[in-house]
Formats: C-alpha cells, structure tokens, sequence
C-alpha cells in the first residue's frame, strides 16, 4: 500500500474540480502522466503538475493526500469506490459526491453539498460542514442512498435533504431544515437544530441530543419511550469513534415526535430525555 | 470397549441430513428471554410429528447479544429449507412476537438466507418501519408494550439431525442419573441441541410400524418389559434404557457432543447401574451419518 501527496502550489482564486483524481485512477500511472493530466479549474483546464506538487508511489496506491491551500477544490472524491483520500485543510463543494466506497477524512471544514448523493462508504469531517450535506443535486429527487457520514464540528442548513438511507452524524449543531424531504436513513445530532426540522419528511429518524426550539406543528406527539434499535444502532458505529457510541445507553430512551403529516407522516423525530 | 466397568457396544449412531438455523431472543432480563426461547421450542421434538425440531442452545450474557441485553441462543432444525422457514416464521410470530420485551436477531451468519421479520413485520399493519444497520436490516414492528426489534433475515446451515445414544442400567433411577449428566455436560457443546424432554427420550423408536399409517414405532429391541417377547438386545439385568438424540449444525459437533456425553455418563460406571452405552442404528434406513461409538471414544 502506497500514498500519493498532492500539494497545491499556490492558493488558487478559482474553483479546482479534483474529481479525476481518485486512488483507483491513478493507481499504477507515473507522476508525469498524473502531472499531465488537466483538471477544470474555472473555465480553463490546467495541468495537474501546474497545480501540484507530487509526492509517493503510485504502484500500490490506496491513500491519496491533498495538502496546502485546498479549500479550492471541490469534487474531492467524487465516485470513490475504494481507498481513501485524505485533505489536510478545508474542502470545496460535492466532496464525495456519488461515493461508492473507501473512506475521505478532512482535517478541516468543507462546503456545501458535502456526500452528495453518497451511496456506501465513509466521509469524515473534522470541521464544519456547509448547506445540503448528503442531499441530493438540485433537482434530484435521491439524496444519500447509503454510508455514514461523521462531522465532528457543526452542519449547515438542509442537512440530509432527500435523504434515502445512511447515516450522518453531526457531533456539533445543524441548522435549519434539518432532514427536510428524508424518505429514509438516520440524522443524528449532538448539539442544537435550527428551525424546521423533519420538513416534509415522509420516514426515517432524526435522533436529537438536544431538543429543538420548536417542532413543526405536523409533527404529532408520541410520547415517551425507550427503543431498542437505538443502542443496536449507535453501537454499531464503534468503529467510527464518536459520541454517539458512547451515548448508545443515554440516548435510547426518547421522546417521539411522528410526522412529518404534509408528507407521508412515517418519519419520526426522537428527542433524547436526559 | 469399557468404560469405568461400562460396555460400550461395538456400533454405530446413524444420522440424517437437515438444514438448520441459529436465532437470538433477548429480553429485558434474562427471565424473559427464556420464556420467549421455551415457548418457541416447545413442540419441537421430533420433525415425526412436531415439523422441526429446536432447543436453547446455550444463555447469552448481553455483552454477546446484538442489543446488550441478556438473551438465548436457539438452534432450530427441519428436513428441508421450505419447511424450516415456515416453521421459524410461525413460531418467531406467535411465541416471540409475542413475547413481552422480546427481540429476535439472527445467530448465522452465511450461507442461505432464510426470512426472519421479513414477513413478520406485516404485523405492523403499515405502521412498521426499517433500519439498515452496516449490513443487516431490522425491523421495528410497534406492538402493544413498545416496539418488536426483528432482524430481517437469518442464515441456514446444512446440519446433521439424529445423532443419538443409548445409556442401559439396571434400574430406571440410575438410566435417568446417567442421563442428567450426560445432558449436563452436553450442553456446554456448542452447536448442538438435544431437543426431546429435558434432552432425554425414553420412547427411542425404530423405522416402520406393523401398522400402514406409522412410519415409527416403539424401538422393541430396546424395550426391557420385551425381552422374553421379541429379539431383544438387552441382558437380563438391564431394566431400563434411555436414549439421548443430538441434533448439530455439522457432523464434527454431533461427535464431540455425544463424546462429552457418554464420557460423563460412563463416569458414573457400573457402580451406579450403567451397564451399556450403545446407539441408534438402524442398518442404512435412515442417513448417511454414522457414528462408530468406539471411533468417537478413542
């Protein structure tokens, strides 16, 4: 096993689309082939070797690092199918968009639409994570399908919107439209959400640590209750090294909110009652 | 051969093929998911009559079970793949659904998938929902006490049904003592179940009936009020026999359990009235697994 360092050579004050560089493209390529190829940046195309500076050994690759200024490239990992990809900094948007496999880990903050449309694997935010994180594209209907997502700082607005199955996790707050249009999967939050939460979802769960300011007036009460895929579900992420693996206990007794009624109605908003 | 003055007879125990299938109940305490795992093996003696046959096969602590709780382990075994599903699911519905604080996960992994809450959860009448957990899906089915947690599917394992010995003694007490311990001992093997009453049965049949509409009967070489009637296989003094029958998910766990059983049998000896360890053999009519009882032993 081998890792490839792409560090950027300058900041750059365009939009660099890295989607072409994954681990399983660029496996078994010299570094002058990778450093001819052109990637999309603006309306140009430019030279990877242009871009970056290469460092490693691509005969065995599977980690592919991006370093420097990075908060310039979007479409990090886009399609991923195996290995993993590490930024160390900040992330543009679509980061692990259409992902299939392997695992992206940011060191920093990423941008919006974060695991677009993510169908397995595993994206880990150190940072914040902006608007649309694993939504779908604008005017798709499928957002998620599948994967977990670990953002350790706060999420933006309309997190997990169509969201269809995974799991996102957010250890810090998540803003508002929270789960909006979920048809499926599991948004758990540590901190606080915005407004709006569960907007027009017609199923899955979101599972608050904290309860929201208000709840949508679609939503109707269930009551109390302790369920007992909670802990079956949070400990399964044991290997992820979250909070929520060590709340499997406290979080399983809940207060359950079922709607959203303008929709299907068979979504759920479990507030933990601490 | 002996044994601590216990002649084990120079034969076989003869075994037939089944599928066989490994679920977990777990419970608010461990009171509860027994109950739930003896009401869904009861009736499960023998496929004769019963459609499967099925055991605890050994307490779980909750740190060994899916959801942390305390739990059972049952094994369950019929002839075809077909009828053990619908056995599992009949008995998943009505004697774990039901059971209070119950939940059902599967116990194997692999091989042939067989549905466990997959059709169960119809039960929830629209209101049931689903998580896909890594790689399994449960369902939650909401029910009067809270929610049915429910795996969707468990695994089938191609497993060995019938394995079996006899312990002979000289009163029907000591036949009876050999074969609590035996049973004792036994259930510290994994992988097996001995699925008649308490592990023991005393009415050890033999294939086909004078009768047209049995395909079983009474073992009447092995009946001691039978021995100056029939040709007996039985000595004059022994008196009583009881019969252990092993069902396990592969050959290797038949053989090791009915070791560990005849081994603690026999280490009562003849002192206590044990004078014969012998098996069910029944010259090819029944399977293809044989298990030469002086192989096992030595």
């Amino acid at each position: 096993m081998s890792t490839l360092t792409l560090t950027l050579r300058q900041p750059c004050s365009q939009r660099i689309d890295v989607a072409a560089l994954l681990p399983e493209t660029l496996i078994h390529q010299s570094l002058e082939s990778i450093a001819a190829t052109t990637l999309p940046v603006g309306n140009r195309e430019v030279a990877v070797g242009e871009l970056f500076s290469l460092e490693g050994d691509t005969e065995a690759l599977d980690t592919l690092v991006f370093q420097g200024e990075t908060g310039s490239l979007d479409a990090v990992g886009k399609g991923l199918r195996e290995g993993t990809i590490e930024v160390m900094g900040d992330a543009g948007s679509y980061l692990g968009m259409q992902m299939r496999g392997g695992t992206i880990r940011v060191s920093g903050s990423i941008d919006a639409y974060g695991a677009c449309e993510l169908k397995n694997g595993f994206i880990e935010i150190r940072g914040n994570a902006g608007d649309f994180l694993g939504a779908s594209q604008i005017g798709n209907l499928k957002g998620m399908a599948g994967g977990v997502v670990l953002v350790r700082g706060n999420a933006g607005d309309r997190v997990g919107d169509h969201l269809r199955r995974g799991i996102i996790l957010i250890e810090g707050h998540a803003g508002a439209y929270l789960g909006s249009r979920m048809t499926a999967g599991t948004i758990a939050v540590q901190g606080t959400v915005g407004p709006y939460a569960g907007y027009a979802m017609g199923r899955g769960t979101l599972l608050l640590a904290q309860a929201p300011e208000s709840i949508l007036p679609t939503f109707q009460d269930c009551g109390t209750h302790t369920l007992g895929f909670i802990p079956l579900l949070l400990r399964s992420l044991k290997s992820y090294d979250t909070v929520f693996c060590d709340r499997a206990e406290t979080l399983k007794r809940v207060h359950r909110y079922a709607g959203d009624f303008s929709a299907l109605g068979k979504g759920e908003i479990l507030i933990a009652c601490v | 051969m002996q044994i601590n003055g216990v002649t084990i007879d120079e034969t076989f125990a003869e075994a037939f093929p089944m599928k066989g299938t490994r679920v977990i109940i777990t419970a608010q305490n461990a009171r509860w998911a027994r109950i739930a795992a003896e009401s869904m093996t009861g009736f499960a003696t023998s496929v004769i009559a019963c459609g499967c046959e099925a055991g605890i096969e050994r307490e779980l602590a909750p740190e060994e079970t899916p959801d942390g709780r305390p739990g059972f382990a049952v094994l369950l075994f019929a002839m075809g793949g077909k009828t053990l599903a619908k056995q599992l699911e009949t008995r998943a519905g009505q004697c774990v659904l039901t059971a209070p604080t119950s939940a059902l996960f599967s116990g194997l992994e692999g091989g042939t998938k067989i549905a466990l809450g997959k059709n169960l959860r119809f039960f929830g009448d629209g209101f049931q929902t689903s998580k896909k957990i890594g790689a399994k899906r449960y369902w939650r089915v909401p029910v009067m006490d809270g929610e049915f947690l429910c795996e969707e599917t468990t695994g089938v394992a191609e497993s060995v049904g019938g394995g079996n010995f006899l312990i002979l003694a000289k009163s029907q007490p000591q036949a009876l003592a050999a074969c609590e311990v035996a049973i004792e001992a036994m259930r510290k093997v994994e992988n097996v179940i001995m699925p008649f009453p308490g592990g023991v049965v005393r009415s050890g049949s033999k294939v086909g009936s004078k009768y047209k509409a049995l395909n079983a009967s009474t073992n009447d070489a092995f009946c001691p009020t039978l021995k100056g009637q029939t040709r007996s296989q039985l000595g004059y003094e022994i008196e009583s026999v009881m019969e252990i029958v092993i069902d396990g998910l592969s050959a290797d766990d038949i053989r090791a359990a009915m070791k560990v059983g005849i081994e603690a049998a026999c280490a009562l000896g003849s002192d206590h009235g044990i004078q014969r360890i012998s098996a069910g053999n029944y010259g090819g009519k029944l399977g293809p697994f044989l298990f030469p009882l002086h192989e096992i032993l030595s």
